[in-house]
């Protein structure tokens, strides 16, 4: 399988993998902590973006729901820390238990009873808020008032508890950005990754062919919803409080879809792209209405409303196809 | 709890159920016909609202006698929308779709509060505090007048849709989109219109809204999730459907806050449409897509 | 030019010439202590202020900027010069924590915000993390100050704290006005602040030795269009006293509900909650916002600073209303101007050594000095009974700071007192 990624690979390709995973890896010695933390945000919403992708981009299932999977995740690792000390090195794979049992159990009513396309899209969100609000009732996790992490200012790193600088923060979701990027990649090229695509493109030639579509739908909602829990747990520890509205709110998961959708469905850097687009756009924005000397509150989400609304209108198909077309990247992967 | 307390939030339920069924048709209308859902719906409720609120605050026009101001101007405005923008989207993907509206909505919501600031913002009319009680049962009056508003506006809408011309073109669209083409309707002239009518109605309910609750730049957001799950629970593209959910809607949160507790009660709503989208996908009165 | 520089030659501009012709009709600052006439201080603090101007949070979050746009001049003339450099966390918690990032980057050498508690706790991990001092001016959550943070400081009540002196109040309200109710419902709105209050309320209400009993608690949604059930349900209860704890538009919807509803108990009193004292209230609710009580930390109405800030915020915002959010981001501003002149330096560790040392006798705010405990915690802030007379918050107790007497029990609604 590795030989496999390396020979889809161009060299013109991993020349510029490498030099943007380069970057990356150097950008703490580099940028100030303002940047680093703007960049761990981005990096965080490649990660998800990337789980989204999987099951949308790939297996053609519309999910906008998926803040219910972070804060699944979030919210089991915390509690199992917080009541029973168990370091998030393990709860991890509970919060990851939890959530893909969640997303079993979505895909089940779903591809059981034949739910698709938009009604699938809002069995999510139904699903999503329905959790909302039993957490906001949930005790246990603080209900409303919100769920503390107890906080230590560690200037050392702890990788099994998840403690530490914002710097060994940046690292671990730079990992699970490239990781995610590799699996799905490898994923993709899997007999799994084929079916996934063929259930896209056409379910009934699909089913005609024999492929068991229930199975391999249930599949990628199933790993899709526990990568998307791994990005929970890490948004609990770098926060350190979660509350249900901010962490399940259903802008929460319009934030997810947002950037693989600009950045190129389907693709593999197409996450990535529209992640560093976005998080470009809202941070310079911001900057670039201050220097504007512009104090009216509003103009810059205004901005940030029309500049999405052209791309989406002038560049459907995504960021990342038209750059790498530009540039002479290979794009293995397109929807469409 | 006694039978007047009962009566009392049962008829308050199915009073709020008719405003909420106004506020979802417009959604069912666009989605049956030109199958795009508009995910800025709220966003465009809370803009009639404001300019309902607009009217009142500069030349007290009472909200009833703005209705076919603010619809005429919803009109247009849908009509605008549909040309310039989402036309090119409805045969693309639904994700794009749903992007395209969540930049709307944004710039709706922005809009809203540059312009108006984010305080709340309501219209005081001189019966807005007012009340019928009958026996020891109380009863709304805006609401009532609101309810009867948003009845004679769906009748009228489900007029249009079964007599005029227009409306039974638009239907047939929906019905058979290829046979439309070649029977020579113009398919984009009327899908135009049928997103305007839509947004027309989002119009309306908007005005009528205005009555009841104080809008904020923030409600948009909110009111498009409320309209989705009655749409779905009556049938998405039904209109009849839309009706019928927003006052099963309205009754069930009633009952539901009466006993349960209340802050739960949105949870029921959401319990309801997962039952009733694995149940019957097509809603309670929907038909089943073909 | 960055905005928050931007935002200081103007305002400072503005206000310089408006501060000179009021020190030349009222002579008000010759009364006011020595703190106010000290000569000004070298290099300017640059405090990084934080609020949700935009998003959910939008109508509380440009409150709390009012509040810093009157303290940059104002403060100057007070001789601490600060310099306020404004970010908006936009309602968002990852935004917070990046604003956050970007201001100390700029060069803020201390932050002030952001009044939702999801985004001050993010804020005050960042500052916690960096070593820069974070004074917050509003946010209820009481575990922020319970986890241990050594930069943060709050000078803001908790629940618990609104509670215990909110219940006070109410009880001092039926002395002075000679009537007790028997029973009271408890409603609050299912949202942060809320479960805070309401978590107090159940704590704290048996150990108070009040006079009545709550004969029911009715939680509600905080996205509800509709509290038509949740007044039903309350009105059936038969309750002397409502005791809301709201969140903004919600308190409107709840008294217009009980004007439909034709509900009229002795009294409408929070026990400490936003709602019932904004613009918003009183022009959605005319003639029925009158004789509602909140009972809220706020403006003291009778000292000289206060009343100094009060004419500024009238002269810079004129048809805006002076509230707390305002008030507690002034504080907050002075607090850190007060630390950063004592400490002679921007250095942090001197200024969280002096923002341990704060105690600063005359302010705004209702409530004894301004100064921290060992966990960051202002403990001294009071709250007013705020009774709405005359479409206005009007302190009414304690009695030291009111304004006008109590009125209790209310008038009905449709008493012709209401005007």
């Amino acid at each position: 399988m590795i030989r496999n990624l390396a020979t889809e690979l161009s060299t013109r390709d991993a020349v510029a993998a490498t030099t943007l995973v380069l970057l990356l890896v150097a950008a703490p010695f580099v940028v100030g902590d303002y940047l680093l933390s703007v960049i761990l945000i981005i990096l965080y919403f490649a990660y998800v973006g990337q789980a989204w992708n999987l099951m949308m981009g790939i297996a053609g299932q519309l999910s906008l729901g998926h803040a219910l999977y972070v804060g699944l995740g979030a919210y089991t690792a915390a509690a199992l820390f917080v009541h029973f000390d168990v370091p998030p090195a393990i709860g991890l794979f509970a919060a990851m238990a939890v959530a893909a049992l969640a997303g079993a159990v979505i895909g089940f009513l779903a591809f059981r009873f034949g739910i698709s396309g938009v009604y699938f899209a809002l069995l999510t969100i139904a699903f999503a808020e329905f959790t909302r609000i039993l957490f906001s009732h949930f005790d246990w996790v603080g209900a409303t008032s919100g769920f503390f992490l107890p906080v230590e200012n560690r200037t050392s790193s702890d990788l099994v508890n998840l403690r530490g600088t914002s710097v060994m923060f940046y690292y671990v979701i730079l990992t699970l950005a490239a990781g995610a990027l590799v699996f799905v990649r490898l994923l993709a090229g899997t007999r799994l990754g084929y079916y996934w695509r063929a259930i896209r493109e056409d379910q009934i030639a699909a089913q005609a062919l024999g492929i068991n579509v229930f199975r391999y739908k249930m599949l990628a909602v199933v790993i899709s919803a526990a990568m998307t829990a791994v990005g929970g747990v890490f948004l609990a520890f770098y926060y350190n409080n979660l509350f249900p509205t901010d962490v399940f709110g259903i802008h929460r998961s319009i934030e997810i879809i947002v950037a693989p959708i600009i950045g190129g469905l389907g693709t593999y850097f197409g996450p990535v792209v529209g992640a560093f687009l976005i998080g470009i756009l809202g941070e310079g924005l911001t900057n670039a209405t201050e220097a504007a000397g512009i104090q009216t509150a509003g103009i810059k989400q205004l901005v940030y409303g029309v500049i999405l609304l052209l791309i989406i209108k002038l560049v459907p198909g995504g960021l990342w196809p038209l750059i790498a077309r530009r540039l002479g990247f290979s794009i293995k992967e397109r929807r469409k | 709890m006694t039978p007047t307390i009962v009566a009392t939030v049962l008829i308050g339920g199915i009073l709020t159920g008719c405003v909420y069924a106004l506020m979802a048709l417009g959604l069912s209308v666009i989605f049956g016909v030109i199958r795009v859902v508009n995910f800025a719906h709220g966003e465009m409720m809370a803009v009639a609202m404001y300019a309902a609120v607009f009217l009142f605050a500069a030349f007290g026009l009472d909200p009833l006698h703005a209705l076919p101001l603010v619809a005429a101007g919803l009109f247009a405005f849908g009509y605008a929308l549909q040309r310039r923008l989402v036309e090119p989207f409805v045969r693309r993907p639904e994700h794009e779709q749903f992007i395209l509206l969540l930049a709307v909505g944004v710039i709706l919501t922005n809009g809203a509060l540059i312009l108006f600031g984010p305080e709340a913002r309501g219209i005081m009319t001189d019966y807005a505090f007012d009340s019928y009680a009958v026996g020891d049962i109380i009863i709304d009056k805006t609401k009532t007048i609101a309810a009867i508003a948003a009845i004679i506006a769906a009748a009228g809408l489900l007029g249009f849709f079964r007599f005029a011309r227009t409306g039974k073109a638009i239907r047939a669209c929906a019905d058979n989109l290829i046979g439309a083409e070649v029977i020579g309707l113009d398919v984009k002239r009327l899908y135009t219109l049928t997103f305007a009518v839509g947004t027309a109605c989002v119009g309306v309910a908007g005005t009528l809204l205005a009555m009841i609750i104080e809008v904020t730049p923030a409600l948009g957001p909110e009111l498009t999730l409320l309209a989705f799950v009655i749409v779905i629970v009556g049938g998405l593209g039904s209109m009849p459907g839309a009706i019928f959910g927003g006052v099963l809607i309205g009754v069930s949160e009633a009952l539901a806050g009466l006993l349960i507790v209340p802050s739960m009660k949105s949870m029921l709503s959401f319990a309801l449409l997962i039952v009733i989208l694995v149940l019957r996908p097509e809603g309670l009165l929907g038909r089943r897509p073909s | 030019m960055t905005k928050s520089s931007d935002n200081r030659t103007i305002s400072s501009a503005i206000s310089r010439r408006r501060f000179n012709a009021a020190l030349a009709a009222s002579g008000a600052l010759l009364a006011a202590p020595a703190t106010l006439r000290r000569a000004r201080a070298a290099a300017p603090l640059k405090i990084g202020c934080l609020a949700p101007l935009t998003g959910f949070f939008a109508r509380e979050g440009q409150n709390c900027k009012r509040g810093f746009d009157v303290a940059g001049p104002m403060l100057a003339d007070m001789g601490m010069a600060v310099e306020i450099m404004m970010a908006d966390t936009e309602s968002n918690p990852d935004k917070a924590r990046t604003a956050a990032e970007k201001l100390i980057g700029e060069g803020a050498q201390l932050l002030i915000g952001t009044f939702v508690s999801g985004e001050t706790a993010a804020v005050a991990q960042v500052a916690e993390q960096r070593g820069i001092p974070h004074v917050i001016n509003i946010a209820a959550a009481p575990q922020i100050t319970e986890q241990g943070y050594k930069f943060v400081f709050r000078n803001f009540a908790t629940g618990p704290m609104l509670v215990i002196n909110g219940l006070g109040l109410i009880k001092s309200l039926f002395a002075a006005t000679g009537t007790t109710p028997k029973t009271a419902v408890f409603m609050h709105v299912n949202d942060t602040f809320g479960t805070a209050m309401s978590k107090g309320i159940g704590a704290l209400f048996p150990k108070m030795d009040m006079p009545f009993e709550i004969v029911e608690t009715i939680a509600y949604d905080p996205k509800a269009k509709d509290l038509s059930v949740e007044v039903t349900k309350a009105k059936a209860t038969g309750a002397d006293i409502l005791m809301p704890v709201s969140h903004g538009a919600d308190a409107i919807m709840l008294i217009r509900e009980m004007v439909k509803q034709r509900w009229e108990p002795m009294g409408v009193m929070t026990p400490g909650s936003p709602g019932t004292y904004e613009a918003q209230f009183y022009k959605a609710l005319g003639k029925y916002s009158e004789y509602v009580i909140a009972n809220v930390p706020w403006i003291d109405p009778k000292t000289a600073m206060s009343q100094e800030f009060a004419k500024r915020f009238g002269d810079m915002f004129s048809g805006e209303m002076l509230e707390l959010n305002a008030g507690f981001s002034f504080e907050a501003v002075l607090i850190a101007a007060d630390a950063h002149k004592r400490a002679g330096s921007a250095d942090p560790n001197a200024l969280a050594d002096a923002l341990r040392a704060t105690n600063i006798e005359e302010h705004v705010m209702i409530g004894g000095p301004l100064a921290f405990n060992d966990k960051g915690q202002n403990v001294n802030i009071a709250s007013a009974a705020l009774q709405n007379l005359e479409r206005r918050p009007t302190v009414v107790l304690p009695a030291e700071s009111a304004e006008a007497a109590p009125v209790f029990p209310m008038p009905g609604w449709g008493d012709a007192k209401r005007g």
